[in-house]
């Protein structure tokens, strides 16, 4: 089986390691080498310097300042705005004041079902530990890294437990978005991964099929939530006779928290799957011929070689595809905002709403704190899953 | 044969890359052309400073759905203009005297208030020769829009029409053009015919007048005429009787398909905040006006933290067993629109159902709706014990048969203001496009018009039946319309809106997202009290709660 590079995360983001080969000295021996050579370092920091001065405009001072922001308040008064720094307070609110339940959710006693999935994502992060401890990389470093990591992932779906599960627990702006999240790329994946699938086979049509499938991803958020608010209204919207037919005519999506969380969900779904689906085409047709014709000549089943072969050589495209969507979808802000306005209550906001919502009622330090915080999670949960996953990927090949 | 396999897989590979960056720039263009703020955000956005764009870095822009066109109400700009008989009255004596200067009002998006600047515009652009732009955004993003505009000096706009609620937050940096000595010197404005309460409430902040009352806003209740009657009901005279109507016709035909005891609108992030205290006025307020609703006066603590708040939470509540499934997500055109068309037996709003019901192009309840003061309540907050106590001749002493009515002045009308720091001629003239707005010759016949949003404000609105006859109103009509808004406006128990630094926060963000949360039963009725009542605070002590107190007493202070 041919050996890829299975993920080109590390590499892709940044562009230091060509300026570090640019600026080594290079080694010279006699005087004119040695001009020649300052000209060339001249030469590169003024090629380079554009690109960085750009680079601090637009990604490094925005972020320092809106940290100054998240740790300020702000104010209107005579002849300007007055920012004044409070340190911490934002947080404070966030995490343990007024906003903790806007944020974190009310919590609930733990019904046996939530003890049974925490003591089952206990259980197999330690399966995953051991796993580690036994495997040929093991390090220290590596080791205490996964451990806090693993007690964070605890921690997550201990909140998630305690908020989602029972009624007067109610999941707050973070959990809502994890749920998103992880439900949402769940069906993106596996609708995403059956699809391709299917149009990898020789079907009538299926140039036409991989046109349509892809259409979804075109339209912008703003559509797809305009278009499901429609379609989601039990009063008016085009499914009204079937609904009443069933005897639903007097149920709405909106005004219940888990239906309209469900809409949300079906939407962000019927939107991202495409993108799912044409990379898994692609990394489906890219796949090699030989080992599938010796499976066959060796007598294995549809079902084994899905499982055995194809399943395999998909997983590296399939973890920077997740990857991808994850942090893409942690940014889900367009379809709640416009399907539910966040409602009904706070049911369906997610952080980058929660922000929004925030920022608009010019409260700009406690919507620079929300956008902090969702910037911590999804920079832990992508670092943890490219550093759970790497290792696995590159075995599987 | 081994070099003939490679060089497909090569090619299967360029292929895959293909797909693959095609996918990506895909995405990047989605990416691109994804972002919303487009759509309902007017041509004319402003550059936002540079502090709010770094605080958004991680925050995709996006749009609000206040503006959602799906509103019923929107149907009536469809509904042709009708020709505005010509302007009589020109505000200031020179013909043409801003030919050349270009003014841009800023309000929210409409179809109402919007209408009839926009209509009236060009006429006033015939008259005088300015050129008159109306810019518009969702209501949830006005007040900031402003703040934001005026406080980094971009000065885009050159006047505003705005809730004049906000008049704190505006005139103490000095963003507001105080407007005394002109509104005094212009004789066709009529200034003693405006009603006192929006020369004195809407008008004017700390004795000197800001804004030109446009609209003349109060929440009244509405009820079906024809079928109340038809089933021997009267219309309802406290919440309670609200609730039982509500409950006998939800479900029933009344003329137009199954419909709904009671359309409230109950939409977050939209103008519905207001209707709780519909309910909760009538239960905190009993000694009149200068009692206030919101605040205790000595301490300044939150009045929300008491059985009569807890009854008018669990009253509200109710009444969305009662109304259409998708409520919640409803806002005020939306169940206006419901009303007109017959689903509803009663709704709470502003003046607009009165006029919009007139409409036969968007109504089917002509001559079929009555308006009455808001329903009242038989028990009021002892504000000591914090308890409910029965009323009579001490605790109640403005209420008729026992029943204690709080009607409530809700927003408190929109009123054009002029920005500070426009230039001079650009002032006058914007100042002049406000006057001639309010002038008897235009809001006349505007406040007659449903589409406009304009309410009557006027005495000689309330008294002059001539143009609400002109536009079909029955002479009963008539006077059950304008005798409920009048009933309310003379009430010694009117509640004034919240009008102290920061209301805004108070209300379209603590309130607001409180309510909505314990309407979808997010958060128990303790909680909700508990979460408004912690909000609240935060922001007093933030902003300093002796500050506070005195600029709640200042508005209580006003004399109707």
């Amino acid at each position: 089986m041919s050996r890829r590079e299975p993920l080109q995360v590390k590499t892709s983001v940044q562009g230091s390691p060509l300026i570090e080969e640019g600026l080594e000295p290079i080694p010279t021996t006699s005087r004119l080498r040695g001009v020649a050579a300052r000209t060339e370092g001249v030469a590169n920091a003024v090629f380079i310097g554009p690109a960085i001065v750009v680079v601090l405009m637009f990604a490094i001072f925005p972020l320092i300042v809106s940290l100054y922001i998240s740790m300020s308040r702000m104010s209107f008064v005579a002849g300007g705005i007055d920012i004044k720094f409070i340190g911490f307070d934002n947080y404070n609110k966030l995490l343990f004041g007024s906003q903790k339940t806007h944020l974190l959710g009310l919590s609930s006693d733990v019904p046996p079902l939530g003890w049974v999935l925490l003591a089952g994502a206990a259980g197999l992060l330690g399966w995953g530990l051991l796993r580690y401890i036994q495997a040929k990389y093991f390090s220290i470093g590596g080791l205490i890294g996964r451990g806090v990591a693993t007690v964070i992932v605890l921690a997550g779906v201990w909140l998630l437990v305690q908020t989602t599960l029972q009624a007067p627990g109610r999941p707050g702006t973070l959990s809502i978005t994890l749920i998103y999240v992880f439900a949402g790329i769940t069906f993106q994946y596996f609708i995403g991964l059956g699809l391709a699938l299917l149009l990898v086979q020789k079907l009538p049509g299926r140039r036409f099929f991989r046109v349509i499938f892809l259409i979804p991803m075109m339209i912008t958020p703003v559509g797809v939530a305009y278009m499901f608010r429609m379609l989601t209204d039990f009063g008016k919207g085009p499914f009204t006779p079937i609904w009443k037919g069933f005897g639903l005519g007097n149920v709405s999506w909106v005004s219940d928290p888990w239906l309209a969380r469900l809409a949300v969900i079906i939407g962000d779904v019927w939107q991202w799957t495409p993108f799912m689906f044409i990379v898994l085409l692609a990394g489906l047709e890219g796949l090699p011929v030989e080992p599938l014709e010796a499976a066959v000549v060796d007598g294995a089943n549809r079902l084994q070689i899905f499982r055995y072969i194809t399943w395999h050589a998909l997983l590296p495209v399939s973890t920077t595809l997740i990857l991808i969507r994850m942090i893409e979808a942690f940014k889900i802000v367009d379809l709640p905002n416009v399907l539910t306005n966040g409602g009904p209550g706070t049911a369906t906001e997610s952080l980058t709403l929660h922000s929004f919502i925030a920022w608009r009622t010019l409260d700009l330090g406690g919507s620079a704190a929300v956008a902090y915080l969702l910037l911590l999670v999804v920079t832990f949960l992508g670092t943890a899953y490219v550093n759970l996953i790497r290792h696995r990927a590159v075995e599987a090949l | 044969m081994l070099r003939g396999l490679t060089r497909s897989k090569l090619r299967n590979k360029r292929n895959a890359t293909g797909l693959l960056l095609l996918a990506i720039m895909c995405q990047l263009v989605l990416a691109a052309c994804g972002d919303p703020t487009a759509t309902t955000i007017p041509a004319t956005t402003t550059a936002a400073p540079a502090t709010t764009a770094a605080a958004t870095t991680t925050t995709a822009a996006a749009t609000t759905t206040v503006a959602a066109t799906t509103t019923t109400a929107a149907a009536t700009t469809t509904a042709v203009a009708t020709t505005t008989a010509a302007p009589t009255a020109v505000p200031t004596t020179a013909s043409l005297q801003f030919q050349g200067t270009e003014i841009n009002i800023l309000t929210f998006t409409g179809p109402q208030i919007a209408e009839p600047l926009q209509r009236r515009g060009p006429d006033f652009t015939k008259l005088t020769g300015a050129k008159v732009n109306i810019i518009t955004v969702p209501f949830s993003d006005l007040y900031q829009k402003i703040l934001i505009d005026a406080s980094t000096k971009t000065n885009s706009y050159t006047g505003y029409v705005l809730a004049p609620q906000w008049m704190p937050d505006f005139v103490t940096p000095g963003y507001l053009e105080d407007l005394t000595a002109r509104i005094k010197a212009d004789k066709a404005l009529q200034w003693d015919d405006v009603q006192a309460f929006f020369r004195d409430f809407s008008s004017s902040y700390q004795g000197k007048n800001y804004t030109i009352p446009l609209d003349g806003d109060f929440h009244v209740a509405y009820y079906r005429t024809d079928v109340l009657e038809k089933a021997g009901m009267k219309p309802p005279e406290t919440w309670q009787d609200y609730l039982n109507i509500a409950k006998a016709f939800q479900g029933k035909d009344m003329g137009f398909g199954p419909g709904y005891g009671s359309c409230i609108s109950k939409k977050r992030g939209a103008q519905a905040f207001w209707f709780i205290y519909d309910i909760a006025a009538s239960m905190i307020q009993s000694q009149g006006t200068a009692q206030g609703t919101f605040f205790d006066q000595d301490t300044m603590k939150p009045l929300v933290n008491n059985e009569a708040f807890a009854a008018a939470l669990d009253l509200y509540k109710e009444t969305t067993k009662y109304g259409p499934p998708d409520e919640l997500n409803l806002d005020v055109g939306d169940t206006r629109g419901l009303f007109d068309t017959g689903k509803c037996a009663l709704s709470l709003d502003w003046g607009d159902i009165g006029t919009l019901a007139l409409d036969p192009a968007t109504s089917k309840v002509k001559d079929k709706v009555g308006t009455i003061i808001l329903p009242g309540s038989d028990q009021v907050l002892d504000r000591a014990t914090g308890k409910l106590v029965k009323c009579d001749t001490k605790t109640c002493p403005y209420a008729t048969n026992g029943v204690n009515h709080a009607p409530f002045a809700a927003f408190g009308g929109w009123s054009g203001a002029v920005n500070a720091a426009a230039p001079s001629k650009a002032k006058d003239a914007a100042y002049a496009f406000l006057s001639y707005m309010n002038q008897p010759a235009q809001s006349n016949e505007d406040v007659t018009l449903g589409k406009t949003g304009f309410n009557p404000y006027r005495t000689s609105q309330f008294k002059n039946l001539d143009p609400w006859k002109k536009i079909g109103m029955s002479d009963t009509a008539a006077a059950n319309y304008l005798g409920a808004l009048a009933n309310s406006l003379n009430s010694p128990n009117v509640v004034l809106d919240l009008r102290i630094p920061q209301n805004q926060k108070y209300q379209q963000v603590v309130l607001d997202t409180a309510i909505a949360q314990f309407l979808a039963g997010e958060l128990t009725r303790d909680q909700t009290m508990k979460q408004i009542n912690d909000g609240w605070e935060e922001i007093t002590n933030e902003i300093g709660r002796d500050k506070q107190l005195a600029s709640y007493k200042a508005t209580l202070g006003v004399v109707k």
